[in-house]
């Protein structure tokens, strides 16, 4: 094969991968993608109506001050759950910070999901436990142990593939370049998934890149490379489920852009209407990615009411039960502060150790 | 026993631990035929093949980032970062992430790994090439951090570096690659978090690591004339510290000087002084001098010998420790 044809073969489709119309309605915009099986959409949509009351709950929990900070997920829940759902229990998840509701639509508690929110603990989940790695702070590192684990699994003849979520702010840092370089000369079996969703806190896509679609960044590592409407739930399915199986099978990393939108602000703490209007925010929630996929799936006949209403009171009650687990109250003991420094806490640490405790009993005297 | 170089050493140290351990990796810019620019990995591709070790992009962070996820994959890597000054772009892996991954999951993963970094100066190198960066790494909670100053520490230091549960950074002074003695091979060396007593000596006791080692070993020898008997204790383990056999000297002699290569102010050296004032305060007949660098960018080759600590300003600061009961100068 030429560079040229090699290198095409690499670039994203030029429209973004779309099944699904705004309103639900099907369109015929993905070439080369096969709509996912009925059961798999509507397993889909159940979990983004939980992942979007989660999701509520945990910003009302934000407020009440049971949790530090939340960053919200809202808007993104096609890309949230067709990240769980486009993997096996074998493949690594790398989360950030924002990806609560991908960690729900991966089965863990979600009382360990927040751990790290509520500030009780840096992580709360056990990841060896889980394939879930600790949710990741500084942006873009977490790339770079997914193509490295991926490596890993990789030599070790394990068909497991790992899957590193990533923002569009992120996408500036060196170390997602890296990451994309060092899994392609590897060929390890890694998924970079993109979530523009059109901010890194205030700084607008515009801002952050000059690039036509971050999904062009592939061809530069030799990564095949795609783009999707991340607001369109079968497209993203599709997508991923494409991708997961190129790494899957020996054929190298791949990275996938997903066009979406932060119907929130960063955090409770932040302000967005100090940077956008707040008709932009209305233009998104027209496009929102649960009721587009609830119009076709009731289109279709593909769920009932009765389906809907089930999943919303599941979702109620899943939403209740978090709200149980935050209100009691979690006491971490500080002595657990020396353990795991190391594998075994050194002379020195003993020590401290030792004078924390004194400091402890003296306060409770 | 044979008579290796201590590059000759770190090599037979990494092929043996590749022989006993099939998870050991080792990779990095130029380790596979090249055989690293300074010839620590030499043949190692050539006898293991492209396996065990292998060349990566020119990317530091990559290399660091790259290998904890191998390392969480169950792999044990070794890798290197060429000079001391371009391990820089992988500091925030290191201390955001190898240091604190075990921390952060609580023991559930942690990383086995060993990033070895040649530093510190004395090899005529242009700029960037001969930074002593230790109080970045022993300032990070979470790493261990280990620096030979002899060919036999070289091989033991860096088996049980790479042995070790815990990540370490692994200092080796380019200056004494070439140095050579007799290693053996049979491990019953004192453990990897050990201070050792090189010389023994009753007046005074000079506290060295890395490639200072060799020019505290000689400044003791020409103290003699001076009619100073003087003790070297090599650290070995900068991370953690072995407060157990540098206290029981301090308290035997009463006097005590720190000498490193990197620049004094805020340097490692800072750290030894306070904990020796802590608990031997009224064991010493003198305040605890520091010899060190200079605070300044390491300078070019042609003034370098300005930079670095040599027998005349140990025994200079030596004089300074009131052997007839006057004041000490402060520091220079």
């Amino acid at each position: 094969m030429s560079r040229e044809t090699s290198a095409a073969a690499l670039l994203p489709s030029t429209v973004p991968v779309r099944f699904l119309a705004e309103d639900g309605s099907r369109v015929d915009e993905h070439d080369g993608y096969d709509q996912p099986p009925a059961d798999r959409l509507v397993e889909a949509y159940r979990l983004m109506v939980l992942g979007r009351r989660f999701d509520v709950q945990a910003t009302a929990l934000t407020k009440q001050g049971r949790l530090a900070v939340y960053p919200s997920s809202a808007g993104q829940e096609a890309c949230q759950v067709a990240s769980a759902l486009a993997l096996t229990d074998a493949d690594w998840l790398f989360p950030t910070y924002r990806d609560s509701v991908a960690l729900v639509a991966r089965g863990l508690d979600p009382g360990e999901i927040l751990t790290l929110l509520r500030g009780d603990a840096h992580c709360g989940y056990d990841p060896a436990l889980t394939r879930v790695a600790p949710q990741c702070t500084p942006l873009a590192t977490q790339t770079l142990h997914a193509a490295g684990l991926a490596h890993a699994m990789r030599r070790r003849g394990e068909e497991a593939v790992a899957f590193a979520l990533i923002g569009d702010g992120a996408t500036s840092e060196g170390d997602f370049h890296e990451a994309l370089n060092f899994a392609a000369v590897f060929k390890a079996p890694v998924v970079f998934f993109v979530q523009n969703n059109g901010f890194a806190i205030s700084v607008p896509f515009e801002k952050q890149s000059a690039a036509p679609a971050l999904a062009y960044k592939g061809v530069g590592y030799g990564v095949r490379s795609e783009q999707v409407d991340g607001n369109d739930a079968l497209a993203v399915l599709s997508v991923l489920d494409s991708a997961v199986a190129h790494a899957r099978s020996g054929l190298g990393p791949v990275l996938v852009e997903a066009h979406t939108y932060r119907i929130d602000a960063h955090t409770n703490a932040d302000d967005a209407t100090r940077y956008r209007d707040q008709a932009e925010v209305e233009k998104w929630r027209a496009a929102d990615p649960v009721r587009r996929l609830e119009t076709y799936l009731t289109n279709e006949n593909l769920v009932s009411e009765k389906d809907i209403e089930r999943f919303r009171a599941e979702a109620e009650t899943f939403a209740a039960g978090v709200r149980d687990t935050l209100n009691a109250d979690v006491e971490p003991d500080p002595l657990s502060l020396f353990e795991h420094v190391y594998a075994e806490p050194t002379r020195h640490l003993v020590a401290q150790r030792a004078q924390v405790a004194a400091e402890l009993e003296t306060l409770e005297a | 026993m044979t008579q290796l170089s201590m590059a000759q050493a770190l090599n037979a140290a990494l092929r043996d631990s590749l022989k006993d351990d099939d998870r050991v990796l080792v990779f990095g810019e130029d380790v596979g035929p090249l055989g690293g620019v300074f010839r620590v990995t030499d043949g190692i591709t050539a006898d293991f093949g492209e396996e065990r070790c292998f060349d990566t992009p020119l990317a530091e962070s990559g290399i660091v980032g790259f290998a904890v996820g191998m390392a969480m994959g169950g792999f044990r890597p070794v890798v290197e970062m060429q000079f001391d000054a371009f391990a820089y772009p992988a500091f925030e892996q290191i201390t955001s992430h190898v240091a604190k991954l075990r921390n952060r999951t609580r023991g559930a993963l942690s990383l086995p790994m060993v990033i070895r970094i040649p530093y510190a100066g004395g090899i005529g190198g242009v700029e960037h090439h001969c930074d002593s960066s230790e109080a970045y790494y022993t300032h990070t909670p979470g790493l261990r951090v280990v620096t030979p100053g002899t060919p036999q520490d070289a091989y033991d230091l860096l088996r049980d570096s790479i042995e070790s549960p815990d990540p370490v950074i692994f200092l080796e002074p380019k200056c004494r690659y070439w140095s050579k003695e007799s290693v053996s091979f049979t491990r019953d060396n004192a453990p990897m978090d050990r201070a050792v007593v090189r010389r023994e000596g009753k007046d005074v006791t000079l506290i060295a690591y890395g490639p200072m080692v060799a020019t505290a070993l000689e400044s003791a020898e020409a103290a003699t004339a001076e009619g100073w008997d003087v003790e070297v204790v090599d650290l070995r383990s900068l991370n953690p510290f072995d407060d157990e056999t540098v206290t029981a000297s301090v308290r035997r002699t009463g006097r005590a000087v720190v000498v490193h290569e990197a620049a004094g102010f805020g340097g490692y050296g800072a750290e030894v002084v306070a904990r020796i004032t802590e608990q031997c305060f009224h064991q010493l007949h003198a305040p605890v001098l520091r010899v060190t660098g200079l605070d300044i960018p390491y300078p070019p080759p042609k003034l370098e010998r300005h930079q670095l600590p040599d027998v005349d300003r140990i025994l200079d600061t030596i004089a300074r420790l009131q052997w007839n009961d006057e004041p000490a100068v402060a520091g220079a």
